[in-house]
């Protein structure tokens, strides 16, 4: 009871800090700020509710038991992280990219292309590619290779279509102007229009981010090392060990938050032109 | 439209075309294995229509697929374990109820942070870093835990499928609700609206442009939700039971047809809304 009233009590404290924060005029202080009391509060609420309940550890564990897992077992989970995340998402993040944007370049290129795979595209890309694990872990055997292909199958055509989209963006009058500086195909490609495509591109490549993480992981679903991520998870899961199966997710959304941040950090040095960015 | 006919059809003859020609690339070596084993010399038209025609193949040609499914959703009984629509109707009841679910919970969210200010500066940040976290590896956990609290069967999945529809919902409707510019809001003002008013006269109706495309995203990121949901509950009943126990087994050609069962599915849901964005938006009169 205890702990639910202090539960309580710390919510509200909270919300009401939150209040008087967000009443203040807006900067970068209160936009940091409110947010974080907000996450803070949500794990008060957590723990407090996990010790005045006394709910199981095997049905969902206390945040200070997630830390304190995370504390003891650093090296399975750095052991996981390289086998998911560089070998694994990596690898097929890479490869991926560079496939779409050589099939982007080419659709961009031919009319005809264009007519034909964008619509098959935009189609693809509403499809659970995630079905095509399975066969894609019976193609390339259970290591970190099949887990690339996944991300590359899953990343390809939203990458596609946005770049196909940005390649589009620049207008007629900037590409006349090209041309009077006597600018070829090539040069008007890499002067004007990859970088008035690039804000298309960013949008690509961060919703690919979550994407890639995702493929990589449900990929281990089905068969998979005894490392990584995915692999850990559902075996845990099996031993009930929940506290393990937490410290893997965070470690998940760690990555997921520094993979899109550092591509968001990447858009805003490359695109601080655009109006989107200059706020 | 007219003019993409051609190239579409096009583009799709060629993927049809690589396939048929990836099938025999695959499986070929399967097919000279078994010759070898039983000592007889393969003509080129004896090992291309044995790659078309084996049992698992490594990859099935798209007429093994077209014939599978039409076994199992035609000729077989929809009662029957073994019916695709069988399970396909489990996979889509829950995608329906996620998506139900995770409209509703994105619409409240987006109506509350457009109206209040600190829910804006504290619940939009996370609502952003949730989608950053992998749902669907915790996907298995939510099932079994749920499962160990005696919730079990079709809420589990739902919800999977709800937390991944939700995100683009708030996204988009938090745009749509703020889509009205000053001009129109100062009008509302001289007709001395009131804040319910506003909100339902002007704000929900400029915002259902944005609605529609969000709920094409969301329905399409139901599915997986509910595909992947069913992975871990040991391969019992639905689209991506069936893709686990075709994995287990070998039996490709049954995950190729639950996988074109999927796509289906996706495709038409989505193309359902697609119908009604049009028809809605037509009545409106904000069709463009």
């Amino acid at each position: 009871m205890m702990w639910l009233a202090f539960g309580i009590g710390f919510w509200t404290l909270g919300w009401y800090a939150n209040v008087r924060l967000a009443a203040l005029p807006k900067s970068r202080a209160t936009s940091l700020l409110v947010p974080i009391i907000f996450g803070v509060t949500l794990l008060v609420i957590w723990e407090s509710v996990v010790r005045g309940l006394q709910i199981q550890q095997v049905l969902l564990p206390a945040p200070s038991v997630i830390a304190a897992r995370f504390a003891t077992s650093t090296s399975i989970l750095w052991q996981d992280w390289v086998q998911t995340v560089v070998k694994g998402m990596m690898s097929g993040y890479i490869i991926g990219c560079i496939a779409a944007f050589a099939t982007a370049l080419a659709v961009d290129r031919f009319d005809f292309l264009k007519r034909g795979l964008l619509p098959v595209g935009n189609f693809a890309a509403a499809l659970p590619i995630i079905g095509m694990a399975p066969i894609l872990v019976m193609w390339f055997g259970f290591d970190w290779q099949s887990k690339a292909a996944v991300v590359v199958v899953m990343i390809f055509f939203p990458i596609l279509v946005n770049t196909v989209q940005g390649l589009t963006a620049s207008s007629a009058m900037q590409r006349d102007l090209m041309r009077t500086y006597a600018a070829g195909y090539w040069k008007t490609l890499f002067k004007l229009r990859l970088p008035a495509a690039l804000p298309f591109i960013f949008n690509g490549l961060k919703i690919a981010t979550t994407l890639a993480l995702i493929g990589a992981i449900v990929a281990e679903f089905f068969g998979s090392p005894i490392r990584g991520m995915g692999f850990r998870i559902s075996t845990s899961v099996g031993q009930l060990a929940l506290d393990l199966v937490w410290a893997e997710i965070v470690v998940a959304a760690i990555t997921g938050s520094v993979f899109y941040g550092g591509m968001a950090l990447l858009e805003r040095k490359w695109t601080f032109w655009h109006p989107s960015q200059r706020g | 439209m007219r003019q993409s006919v051609i190239p579409v059809l096009t583009v799709l003859a060629a993927i049809i075309a690589l396939w048929y020609g990836a099938a025999v690339w695959l499986n070929a070596p399967w097919a000279y294995d078994k010759a070898q084993r039983a000592g007889v010399e393969l003509s080129l038209g004896d090992v291309v229509a044995d790659t078309w025609s084996q049992d698992k193949p490594k990859l099935p040609a798209p007429h093994q697929i077209t014939r599978e499914i039409w076994k199992t959703t035609v000729e077989k009984k929809v009662t029957s374990k073994r019916s695709l629509i069988y399970h396909s109707w489990i996979t889509l009841s829950a995608t329906l109820l996620g998506f139900a679910l995770g409209t509703v919970l994105g619409i409240s969210l987006a109506v509350g942070i457009v109206y209040n200010r600190t829910m804006d500066m504290s619940v939009m940040p996370w609502v952003i870093t949730s989608q950053t976290i992998p749902i669907l590896a915790i996907a298995p956990m939510i099932i079994v835990v749920l499962n160990a609290v005696g919730i079990s069967g079709l809420l589990p999945k739902a919800i999977i499928s709800m937390y991944l529809s939700f995100f683009p919902v708030v996204v988009g409707m938090v745009k749509g609700l703020r889509s009205p510019d000053h001009m129109q809001l100062d009008q509302m003002r001289t007709w001395h609206a009131s804040s319910a008013q506003t909100f339902w006269r002007l704000r929900l109706p400029s915002s259902m442009p944005y609605l529609f495309t969000s709920l094409k995203i969301a329905m399409a990121a139901a599915i997986v939700g509910a595909i992947v949901g069913e992975l871990p509950t040991g391969a019992v009943a639905g689209l991506g039971a069936r893709l686990l126990a075709g994995s287990y087994y070998g039996q490709t050609i049954q995950i190729w047809s639950a996988l074109l069962m999927a796509a289906a599915l996706a495709a038409t849901l989505v193309a359902i809304i697609g119908v009604m964005q049009r028809i809605v938006l037509k009545r409106m009169g904000m069709a463009g």
